[in-house]
């Protein structure tokens, strides 16, 4: 049973941020359930084979006041896959920070090698969509306790914000942009 | 939350009014009246109708002019959205956009810089999902714009089981987007079921030719359900 965890404040955005990915998780023809973050139950999350967290929108700041409900992701050795707010969720719970920093509509991104299917080949550089107002600062703490994957490029190609992550020994992957748009095939990888 | 609805008058805007009359306070719709029938962002045949549409919804509405120029009629639409956070002191914009990425964002940094929240509840829906979704949900939508192969015979046609298998077969043969997504199609709603009266075409013609047909409609009434 894949987990699907929503942090949405308002229930409007649901049919936003956790709708695509439930239908890519059904269109995989995986069992899976949606939960509130707020009202998630332990048991729930020991039944669940695959957990992913899902974004919200670029007003709601209110997962960042409950990031005390993910520490349960420094025990888990479930695979996990965080989106944008998710990726951000994952970061804070191994004691990185996040920080402000806006990057909205398609932004062009390198891998620096393969993550779930993505960045292979000649893929190495692609457009994904953004839609964030707060980033996973990249500094030694993220580099210790993660690998870096992507970043995105300025028009000039400087690298700006970590946009793929995984945890060093756990199967906890994050991405700052969201595969539900544009490289769906990530979520597809993720839950085989 | 108090929301404004973006409104072309189409299926999308329409349906995304529903989702929205279900989970926020509406208060005004917004309308951009584009003077370039190839407008980026938007919806033009018909558009000076959103004003009936509005009455025959009950809602309040703001139309706002644009040249349709690309990316200044962006300032046009933050404009039209300051202005309906200005006299209905909106809290959040709610949108139509399906998949487009280039719609999405621009509404987004508009609603970001004028510290609104942005709703898309139809973004990333199954194309098919939303036809039958305003069939199930008893939407009255006609089709009065076509631009594509294979699409002339669907102007003036209603949503309807009929018509999705029609469209499923264009969609097959010429690759047609079945929600008009690709500017395919344009599509005007008549009636709803939050729609206080439902709107009746009286007089209307085809203009263009070709692969690309308009059905301008020239004159309508609104007429009370199961009335005159």
């Amino acid at each position: 049973m894949i987990l699907i965890i929503n942090i949405c404040k308002e229930e409007l955005h649901e049919l936003e941020f956790i709708k695509p990915v439930l239908n890519i998780v059904k269109s995989g023809k995986k069992k899976c359930i949606v939960e509130h973050y707020l009202k998630i139950k332990p048991k729930v999350i020991e039944k669940a084979d695959k957990i992913i967290i899902c974004g919200t929108s670029l007003k709601d700041f209110d997962y960042l006041e409950g990031k005390n409900k993910f520490n349960f992701l420094k025990k888990t050795d479930k695979p996990v896959l965080g989106i944008c707010a998710g990726m951000q969720l994952i970061a804070l719970a191994f004691g990185c920070e996040v920080v402000k920093g806006k990057e909205i509509g398609l932004t062009r991104i390198k891998f620096d090698k393969g993550f779930l299917g993505a960045g292979e080949g000649d893929e190495k550089e692609i457009d994904v969509y953004d839609l964030h107002n707060m980033i996973v600062k990249d500094d030694k703490n993220l580099r210790k306790n993660f690998d870096v994957f992507a970043s995105s490029l300025s028009n000039t190609g400087i690298v700006q914000t970590v946009q793929a992550i995984k945890h060093k020994e756990k199967e906890i992957y994050g991405t700052l942009f969201h595969p539900e748009v544009r490289q769906r095939g990530i979520i597809t990888k993720f839950i085989e | 939350m108090k929301t404004a609805i973006l409104f072309s008058g189409g299926k999308d805007s329409c349906l995304a009014l529903k989702y929205a009359l279900e989970n926020t306070d509406v208060r005004c719709l917004i309308t951009l009246v584009s003077q370039n029938p190839e407008s980026f962002m938007f919806h033009t045949p018909n558009i000076l109708l959103a004003q009936r549409q509005a009455e025959a919804i009950g809602l309040p509405i703001i139309m706002h002019q644009t040249l349709g120029e690309k990316e200044k009629e962006l300032d046009d639409l933050e404009k039209a959205i300051l202005a309906a956070k200005k006299k209905h002191g909106i809290e959040g914009v709610v949108t139509g956009a399906l998949a487009s990425a280039y719609q999405a964002s621009r509404v987004q940094r508009i609603c970001d810089k004028l510290d609104l929240e942005c709703f898309n509840p139809l973004w990333q829906k199954d194309q098919f999902e939303l036809l039958e979704e305003l069939i199930k949900n008893k939407f009255e939508v006609i089709i009065v714009g076509v631009f594509a192969l294979g699409m002339d015979k669907l102007l003036g046609r209603k949503i309807d089981q009929k018509f999705i298998e029609d469209i499923k077969l264009l969609n097959e043969k010429y690759g047609v987007n079945p929600a008009g997504e690709g500017g395919e199609a344009e599509s005007f709603v008549l009636n709803a079921p939050f729609f206080k009266k439902k709107i009746v075409i009286e007089e209307s013609h085809v203009s263009g030719e070709g692969e690309s047909k308009i059905l301008m409609i020239d004159k309508i009434k609104l007429a009370v359900e199961g009335g005159k």
